[in-house]
Formats: C-alpha cells, sequence, structure tokens
C-alpha cells in the first residue's frame, strides 16, 4: 500500500498515526451510536459515560498532533508522505469534532426525557443518526482500503441527510405549533438533529481529506447545498389540512 | 450375508498382507528348517510341524500392526503438510481472517468478505475494525500478553450483527495471528426483538384497542336497545380487529425478517417471473379499485441474486399501495429494465402509479416505522404503517437501493435497483 522506506522506523511512525485515526474513528463512531441510544431509550446513564468518553478523543486528537508535528520535523517528509501526516492532523481534527457534537446530544437527553416523549419523536432523529453513521462508516472504510474510486457516495448519502433534516425540521416545528408544551423538548431535538446533519458534514470532509492524501487532488468541487429549512417559515410549515 | 462376505475377505487379505510382510523371515526359517532336515537327519514327523509353527508366527499380527501404525503416521505427517491455510480457512463456515505481527490482513476466507467485504489482503485490520473493543483485543493479542482472547462485537450498520470474536497466534514462531468470529446475531436480535415488538405493538395496537372498549362501553349502556346503532358499532369493532390482526401479521413479518442473519449467497430470482405473480396475485385488488396494471419489461432474462420470497413481497407491498393509494390515476405501470448506466450493473424495477403523489418533506421519511403521510387515508386503506419499512428491509439485505420520484399531483415512482452480481 505504502512505498517502502529506507528507515523502517518511518513506516512504523506513519502506521502508528493511521492506527490511532482508525482508534479516534471506532471511538467517535461509538459515541455518537450511544449518544442518540440514550436519546431513544431515555437513559441518563448512557450518556453519562457519553459525555466521560469525549476526554479519550480530546486526548487521541493532541496526540495526533504532536506526533504528526514531531514527524514533520524529524523526517521532512514530501509528497505522498506529507499528505498522509497533514491528513491525519485534519482527519483527527474533524473526528474529535464528530465526538463533541455527540456528546453535545449526550448532554441534552436530560432535559428531553423530562417528560416522557411520544416514541414517534425520536424515530426521524434515530433514522437521521443511522444515515450519518452510515456516512462515517463507510468513509472510515475508505481511509483503510483507500478505494478512493468508491467516493462518490458521500456525495448522495450527504443529500440524502440534508433531505432527512429537513423534513425532520418540519415535523418537530408542526409538534411545536400543535402545543406549546412541546416547544421545550422539541427545540432540544431540533438541536440534536443539527448536531447529528453536522456529522454528515464532518464526514464529507474526511472523505475529502482521504481523496487527497490518496491522489494528491482536492476533490471536485461541491455542489450547492439542499438543505432547505433556511426556507422553511411558519405559513409553510402549517399541517396542510 | 453380504457384509458378512466382505469381512471374510477382509480378513483373507490382511493374513495375505502379513504372510507378504513377513515373507524374507518366512523363507530363511523355511531354509533352516530344511538344512536341519538335510544335515542332520530330522524325521520328517518334525519337519512337518516346524514348517507349521513357522507359517503361524508369520501370521501373528504383532508384526503387522506396529507397519500399519508406522504408515498412518506417515500419512497424517504428509497430509498435513501438503494441508494449505488457504483450504483450510476456506472450510470454515465462519468468518476467519489471518494476520500477521504488523495487523495487516494475511488471508480472510469466502465468509470473512461475505459478511465484512472491502477487506483485502495488505489491509490493516485495526483501520477497518475499529470499534474501541477490537482495538483492545488486537493489542492485546499482538503485544503477547495474552496467548488468545475473546471478545463481543457488534456491527450496527448497514444490518446489525453482534459476533463473538476470538483471536489467537498460530503455531509457534509463525508471528501469524488468526481472528474467527462466531455470529451471535440471532440471539441477540430474538432479545432485541421482543423489546421492540412490545413498544411498536402496545403503541400501535393502544389506539384500535381503546376505540373497540369505548364501543362496547356503548354498546352495554346508551345504546343498548337500538339495534341499527348496535349494527353499526359491530362493524365498526370488526374493522378494528382486523386491523390489529393485519397490524400483528405485519409486525411479526417484520420481526422475523430481523432476525434472519445476511443473505445466502448463491440463489437466483427470475425477477420476470416473480413480478408477473405479483401482478397476478393483486389482480383482485386492482379491479375493486378500478386500476388497470401495465406491464413494460425488458427483453432476454432478467435474473438477479436474491431471495424469492422476500422479493415478492416486496413487490406485493409496493404494487399494493400504488394500487390503493394510486387509485385516482386509474393506472398503474410496472416496468423492468436493465440499469446499466449507474455505478453497479443491475436490474431496475420501477412500479409508477399516477395519483396524487407525495409531499417532497414526506418523501425521505417514509420507509420508518408507522411514518404516515396521511394518517386518514392510511386508515381507510387497511395500512398498518409497516409495509415500506419491511420493504426498506429487505432491500437492505440484498444490498439494493429503493429510490422514490414523486411530483404532487402526477403520481409517484418507486424503483428498486437490484445490483446483478
Amino acid at each position: 500500500m505504502q512505498s517502502v522506506h529506507t528507515m523502517s522506523a518511518f513506516d512504523e511512525e506513519l502506521k502508528y498515526l493511521s492506527k490511532r485515526i482508525a482508534a479516534m474513528g471506532g471511538h467517535a463512531e461509538r459515541m455518537v451510536e450511544q449518544a442518540v441510544a440514550a436519546l431513544v431509550n431515555a437513559d441518563p446513564g448512557l450518556a453519562q459515560k457519553v459525555i466521560r468518553d469525549d476526554l479519550v478523543l480530546d486526548e487521541g486528537q493532541r496526540e495526533i498532533d504532536d506526533k504528526a508535528i514531531i514527524i514533520i520535523a524529524k523526517r521532512q517528509p514530501m509528497a505522498t508522505d506529507l499528505r498522509e501526516i497533514v491528513g491525519a492532523i485534519r482527519i483527527s481534527a474533524d473526528l474529535e469534532r464528530v465526538g463533541d457534537l455527540g456528546k453535545n446530544v449526550a448532554k441534552r437527553v436530560v432535559a428531553v426525557i423530562d417528560g416522557r416523549q411520544p416514541t414517534s419523536l425520536f424515530r426521524g432523529l434515530e433514522a437521521l443518526a443511522n444515515l450519518a453513521l452510515t456516512q462515517l462508516k463507510e468513509v472510515l472504510d475508505v481511509y483503510a482500503s483507500r478505494s478512493v474510486d468508491k467516493i462518490g457516495f458521500v456525495r448522495d448519502r450527504d443529500d440524502q441527510i440534508d433531505a432527512m433534516y429537513t423534513s425532520l425540521f418540519r415535523e418537530l416545528l408542526t409538534y411545536m405549533m400543535e402545543d406549546p408544551r412541546n416547544i421545550t423538548p422539541c427545540t432540544h431535538l431540533l438541536f440534536c438533529a443539527k448536531n447529528i446533519e453536522r456529522i454528515g458534514d464532518h464526514a464529507t470532509n474526511i472523505a475529502e481529506t482521504i481523496y487527497y492524501i490518496v491522489t494528491g487532488d482536492q476533490m471536485p468541487p461541491d455542489r450547492p447545498k439542499s438543505d432547505k429549512t433556511d426556507k422553511i417559515g411558519l405559513p409553510a410549515a402549517l399541517p396542510v389540512k | 450375508m453380504t457384509d458378512l462376505g466382505a469381512e471374510q475377505k477382509g480378513t483373507g487379505q490382511a493374513m495375505a498382507a502379513r504372510l507378504w510382510n513377513s515373507r524374507w523371515l518366512l523363507a530363511a526359517g523355511v531354509v533352516a528348517v530344511l538344512i536341519a532336515y538335510g544335515f542332520a537327519g530330522i524325521s520328517a514327523y518334525v519337519l512337518v510341524p516346524a514348517l507349521l509353527l513357522l507359517l503361524a508366527a508369520a501370521i501373528l499380527p504383532a508384526a503387522g500392526v506396529r507397519h500399519s501404525a508406522e504408515s498412518a503416521g506417515a500419512i497424517e505427517a504428509m497430509g498435513l503438510q501438503r494441508l494449505s491455510g488457504e483450504y483450510l480457512a476456506a472450510a470454515v463456515a465462519d468468518p476467519l481472517i489471518i494476520f500477521d505481527q504488523a495487523a495487516t490482513i494475511v488471508h480472510a476466507n469466502a465468509a470473512a468478505f461475505a459478511a465484512f467485504g472491502g477487506i483485502a489482503p495488505g489491509i490493516s485490520l485495526p483501520l477497518k475494525f475499529r470499534a474501541p473493543e477490537m482495538q483492545a483485543l488486537l493489542d492485546s493479542v499482538l503485544s503477547g500478553t495474552v496467548a488468545s482472547d475473546v471478545v463481543d462485537y457488534t456491527e450496527k450498520l448497514p444490518v446489525e450483527r453482534a459476533y463473538r470474536v476470538s483471536a489467537s497466534s498460530v503455531g509457534h514462531g509463525t508471528d501469524l495471528y488468526v481472528l474467527v468470529f462466531k455470529d451471535q446475531s440471532e440471539a441477540r436480535r430474538i432479545d432485541r426483538m421482543r423489546a421492540d415488538f412490545i413498544a411498536n405493538a402496545s403503541h400501535e395496537l393502544r389506539t384500535p384497542l381503546a376505540s373497540i372498549a369505548g364501543f362496547i362501553e356503548t354498546l352495554r349502556g346508551p345504546a343498548r336497545n337500538d339495534p341499527a346503532a348496535r349494527e353499526q358499532f359491530l362493524q365498526i369493532m370488526q374493522n378494528q380487529t382486523g386491523r390489529m390482526a393485519r397490524l400483528i401479521d405485519d409486525l411479526l413479518s417484520l420481526s422475523r425478517l430481523e432476525m434472519k442473519p445476511y443473505l445466502r449467497p448463491g440463489t437466483e430470482v427470475d425477477l420476470r417471473q416473480t413480478v408477473d405473480s405479483v401482478i397476478d396475485s393483486l389482480g383482485p385488488l386492482a379491479r375493486e379499485n378500478n386500476v388497470a396494471i401495465e406491464r413494460d419489461f425488458a427483453k432476454g432474462p432478467l435474473d438477479v441474486p436474491g431471495d424469492r420470497d422476500e422479493l415478492f413481497q416486496v413487490f406485493e407491498n409496493l404494487l399494493e399501495n400504488a394500487c390503493k393509494y394510486g387509485q385516482s390515476g386509474g393506472r398503474v405501470v410496472v416496468s423492468i429494465a436493465r440499469g446499466d448506466d449507474g455505478s453497479e450493473p443491475g436490474i431496475d424495477v420501477t412500479i409508477r402509479d399516477f395519483g396524487p403523489g407525495i409531499p417532497e418533506e414526506h418523501i425521505p421519511r417514509i420507509t420508518e416505522r408507522f411514518y404516515r403521510v396521511d394518517v386518514e387515508t392510511s386508515r381507510t386503506q387497511k395500512g398498518t404503517g409497516l409495509g415500506l419499512s419491511i420493504v426498506k428491509h429487505i432491500l437492505t439485505r440484498h444490498n439494493a437501493r429503493l429510490t422514490i420520484r414523486s411530483e404532487v399531483g402526477k403520481g409517484a415512482a418507486f424503483s428498486v435497483h437490484l445490483p446483478a452480481h
């Protein structure tokens, strides 16, 4: 996969970096998964665990930063190696953000489950989270296999996530209009949905970084965003009867 | 009789083999006896028994047994040396991955490819299996703190699967390790199914149950002596029990799907025949709703890998929806085409109706359980809110894609893209 250097220690260091990235990725995936599970199953204990786990990701990012800087200083890498190292710094920053977003969802668990909400409220959020997590998983799988030709799916998934988010936005707005008592939990859920949608964006960022690491080119420019929530006002969201 | 004959024949052969094995010893003995006979002048009375004794000694099995034990050992050593790790891995039905000291995949068997995909030799294992418990497992085995270890590993997406994974080193000084995945999904799913079933069923069954309870109360109270009202209420109650029965059927079929592990490869489905029989089976419903079903099938064989019964259910649910909710359009077009234009070759089955269509904001969500675009219409059409979730679930297992295109007022098109291979 990678060219062999005369100094095998350098290879070891690069390998270690990618291994740490993968470990961070696994951790971030697990955090988001558990944060959503805590929300859906009304489990504040699990939410607390997610909040504590974020420390591991912060630590991971610091370690990768340090290691990467040391490698650059010591080995003066060029071309692929340099892209690999800079890419690692960028991916670890994205993963750390994914962890933060997961933590933010977990923090809202207590507020949302305060009054027991109907499960239908969470179903859309769960579906949205599944889409975002699938995207993250596929992107990290590409990081393992380096088969960037398959990276086109990322754009499609992003569209799906945006469409789902728009739909969820409308639904939550409708609930709030139906009954003012829904406003507190629905606002929190709206933030949760936004956080999860952001996870999809970070996954797309990671995909672009991987594309850059492997090919040396930037991914072709993104199409215009299709998240339409900026156009949803009150009258448009009134239920059509 | 024949058994006995074979056994005797076997014994005879064994005896002959023993004689042959000890032929030199025997010959030497005979020569010695003959020499003794010739030179020492022993009588013929001694000679004959001596020869017989020699023969008996040769037939005695001791020497033969030792010989066959030696040969069995030789065969075993030869066979094991010949046995390649690849063949052994291929013969194991569970996913199995062999990796080296650097945690790089050396070999993965077919079951591992089918289960995880995207694992080729040369890929680093901790990059593929990123879950914290898998990282810990690989670390502990590779660092040599333990010779072997076992963890439970769950994959949530795209289909939930649970494994008990054991990692251990292979032999001495080979620097190779092996990872074996034992599928525990079924046990896990049964647990979850129970929880899910109770959650879904209690929520969805409560509404019809409450309505039945209300009518019983009315029938025993105010409407006690009103035959017309009684008849009407009993009709409503019958409708409600019918709805509960359908709901339970759908929930069970969804749970059964979730219990089955991922699709077994190797079976082919003839889509032309499957879709034809779906159209036939829904003929009465289409006539009842005054909907004409039109076919537009591509020529040539239309086979895809998959499970016939499951795909039948997919097209049945889609066509049933088209007939019910697209009733106002008066016709439904079912087309099968080869979809080679996209990223992967496959077959597209499209079911298009010309009814009121689905508003854009609902499209991303209509495959969720119990999500209904319009609760009232769904109720009158005897929908359970599970039809499209079942479709989605089956298609995920087939690695297939469902695309929904719709324009309000012009109808909706549900496209299923089934990958060819």
